[in-house]
């Protein structure tokens, strides 16, 4: 008998395996839910690993007001479908109430505000674990990271301190008002999100696939001409078919050149780019230690 | 598409000294696989130039904290990725030092190879040792030891056979079965993906070649069941209103629909009514699926509990001999201390009733005398538990045997243990 498992599904059922820990060892936990193919791939996977019950998790959006408008429907949609509920962190809001203040300048981006609008919506909701779609290739500060991340009660993560995870067991136990972010999709990388999504067959908002969109140039990255950018006068927009690697908001997600107007051309250009997934993220290039430092002070 | 869909998954650990170009190896089989993707290479040539240094420092590709890049060394397990055609690769790269055995032994418990890297001019150093004595501790399944810098010893046939006897001589004092040897230079990349035209006396594979094609379908446990109850599925709606099904990853043997089986603690017996995975029904599950079963019968069973066959049962004990490794750096491990230890998806407190010897682990003499056990100490003990659990010995199954080992005061997880 062959009992052989591919890497997707030997991954699926790791992914699996993290989320129903979640459920079995938090008393209330929610899913960052931003609308990207992480998070879409998270819910999919959630569904699987507790049907034919309810996903037992909550989705938390952290909206910057910034949005494309289709991530919106698209969450909108998929909240529907699952019967989730949904809390939605406005950080427009904490903006309105004084709590935190906008960026100036042609490079302003609502980005570092969310980590102050997560926290919030985290005590708030009094959650106790949060699950997120980041994985580990993405980015350097996050090859280190574990499955679950103990952060304190400010939220902060302190790579010194972070516990060590053997074979399959993993230690949630914390003080009162600590909480763990978990990351149940650590070991999967940006090809083999894609490749799953492909398999699995799983709608994605048509922002991932290529079209024609009216953007700008900006330090090498091209960036969706959006009232929420602010242009420089040497900036001039043009039109180009382009698609979204990875979607963080409209000031801060690069579009990419491409001609992939279907999952299996993604694929194809993924697996040979020479350019990492973040490499277009402007918040990730504002220092070589942008991800860590924001990690430290509870960002995502 | 479908070139990928028979790709394994294989998890290997690298761990060497800071000077044996263990990270250049790892910089040197992503950039030639070409894993490593162009803005990383920038980013890494703009990071070399500003330390000083005149050729691309690819060992800067797995340092990523600040404090790491500012010394130049790594101080803990980073998780690199990469992929070929035939498999996906996990590498789970911790530094050599002593004071770091604990990230060596984190990283290697789930390994399917462990990667052993050796400095040619050096030849088996204390490290290697370590190395090695851990790999088998952890019962890692596959060993390919790499002699490194093979380029500052004139590619010297000799000088590889030599090191070769040396390892082999010390490794048969170990519990290790499967050991290949490679003459490398991750510096040049003889080898690593590519054939070297330098070792002409070379035989075996290149490393990639080796990593692609080493057979790791067996190292899960197709023999014993073990179905560690993880999550009880109660959906409590309408369409299923009496459905409860019980989730969880086998932890080993092949457990098929209509197969009887004993639920423990309780030892009542049941079929399996049917088996969900991934993609639906599947008449049969093995290691490592995550599935939910539904029984036959209507029994007690909750998360914690065990489902194996009658005629195949784990040793259901409170008494158990450990091989631990100590984490904590704050706290030593005390004779009549409590703990609480977490068994698959069990939880229970138990008493440290003895330490029976620290492991010297450069020698492998154990010490009777030297009971003082802290932090990257590797000991065996004896402890007693407040509930039995369901385990095996670890040599036998790398899940139902090992534990980890947690102190109430502060929540940390102070030890890993293997069950003997």
């Amino acid at each position: 008998m062959n009992y052989h498992i591919n890497h997707l599904r030997e991954l699926e059922s790791e992914s699996i395996f993290v989320m129903r820990e979640v459920a079995a060892q938090f008393e209330n936990p929610v899913l960052m839910f931003s609308g990207g193919k992480d998070s879409i791939l998270m819910v999919h996977l959630a569904y699987k690993a507790f049907y034919p019950a309810r996903i037992p998790f909550t989705l938390l959006h952290i909206d910057t007001g910034h949005n494309f408008d289709e991530t919106i429907r698209y969450r909108d949609a998929l909240v529907a479908k699952t019967g989730c509920k949904l809390v939605v962190g406005s950080v427009q809001e904490a903006i309105d109430a004084g709590e935190i203040t906008e960026e100036k300048g042609v490079n302003a981006s609502r980005n570092g505000l969310q980590t102050h609008v997560l926290l919030a919506s985290l005590e708030k909701g009094k959650y106790d674990a949060a699950l997120g779609g980041a994985r580990r290739d993405e980015e350097k500060a996050r090859a280190k990271e574990r499955f679950f991340s103990h952060r304190d009660e400010f939220g902060q993560w302190d790579p010194k301190n972070q516990r060590p995870e053997l074979w399959n067991m993993f230690n949630s136990k914390k003080q009162m008002g600590e909480h763990f972010r978990v990351f149940p999709i650590s070991n999967w990388t940006e090809l083999d999100v894609w490749q799953y999504l492909a398999m699995e067959e799983v709608e994605l908002p048509s922002l991932y696939y290529a079209h024609k969109r009216k953007v700008i140039e900006r330090d090498g990255v091209l960036l969706a001409d959006s009232e929420f950018i602010p242009k420089r006068p040497d900036e001039v927009v043009f039109e180009e078919m382009v698609r979204c690697r990875t979607i963080g908001d409209v000031t801060c997600t690069g579009v990419w050149r491409s001609e992939a107007t279907d999952i299996d051309a993604i694929i194809e250009e993924v697996a040979t780019t020479r350019m990492t997934e973040r490499g277009g993220r402007t918040d990730d290039k504002r220092s070589e230690t942008s991800m860590e430092d924001r990690k430290k002070k509870g960002y995502f | 598409m479908s070139e990928y869909s028979s790709s394994e998954l294989l998890r290997f650990t690298t761990a060497g000294s800071v000077d044996d170009g263990k990270s250049t190896l790892i910089g040197r089989l992503l950039y030639d696989s070409k894993s490593i993707h162009q803005d990383q290479y920038e980013q890494i040539k703009k990071t070399s130039e500003r330390m000083g240094e005149s050729e691309i420092n690819l060992a800067l590709l797995t340092d990523g904290l600040k404090s790491e890049r500012e010394q130049g060394i790594t101080i803990d397990v980073a998780y690199r990725y990469f992929s070929t055609p035939k498999r996906k690769f996990i590498i789970a790269d911790t530094p050599g030092h002593i004071q770091y055995t604990r990230n060596m032994v984190t990283g290697a418990s789930t390994a399917n190879v462990a990667l052993i890297l050796i400095d040619a001019r050096q030849g088996v150093v204390e490290q290697t040792r370590r190395h090695a004595i851990i790999a088998s501790i952890l019962q890692i399944p596959h060993l390919v030891v790499c002699i490194n810098k093979m380029d500052l010893v004139d590619f010297s046939e000799e000088a590889y056979n030599k090191i070769q006897e040396e390892f082999e001589s010390f490794a048969a004092k170990l519990d290790v079965k499967d050991v290949h040897f490679i003459p490398i230079s991750a510096l040049l990349g003889d080898n690593v993906v590519n054939r070297s035209k330098q070792t002409p006396w070379y035989e075996g594979p290149t490393l990639i070649y080796y990593l692609e094609n080493v057979h790791i379908a067996s190292d899960h446990n197709f023999i014993d069941v073990r179905f560690p109850v993880q999550y009880v599925v109660r959906p409590y709606s309408d369409e299923f209103h009496d459905y409860r099904g019980y989730a969880g990853r086998i932890a080993g043997g092949v457990m098929k629909k209509g197969d009887k089986v004993m639920l423990l603690p309780t030892g009542f017996t049941t079929t399996i009514a049917k088996i969900e995975g991934a993609t639906g029904e599947q008449q049969e599950a093995f290691p490592p699926q995550s599935v939910t079963l539904q029984l036959t019968d209507d029994l007690d069973l909750s998360r914690g509990d065990m489902i194996v066959r009658e005629n195949n049962k784990p040793d259901v004990s409170q008494d158990m001999d450990l091989m631990i490794c100590w984490f904590s750096s704050d706290l030593k491990l005390k004779e009549g201390a409590k703990y609480t230890v977490m068994h698959t998806s069990q939880e229970a407190r138990c008493v440290i009733k003895s330490i029976r010897y620290k492991l010297d682990i450069n020698s492998l003499h154990r010490n009777e005398e030297d009971t003082e056990i802290g932090m990257n100490d590797i000991a065996r003990i004896q402890v007693r538990t407040t509930k039995p659990l369901f385990t095996d010995p670890y040599r036998t199954n790398r899940i139902t045997g090992s534990v980890i080992i947690i102190d109430e005061g502060t929540n940390n997880t102070v030890a890993a243990g293997m069950i003997i």
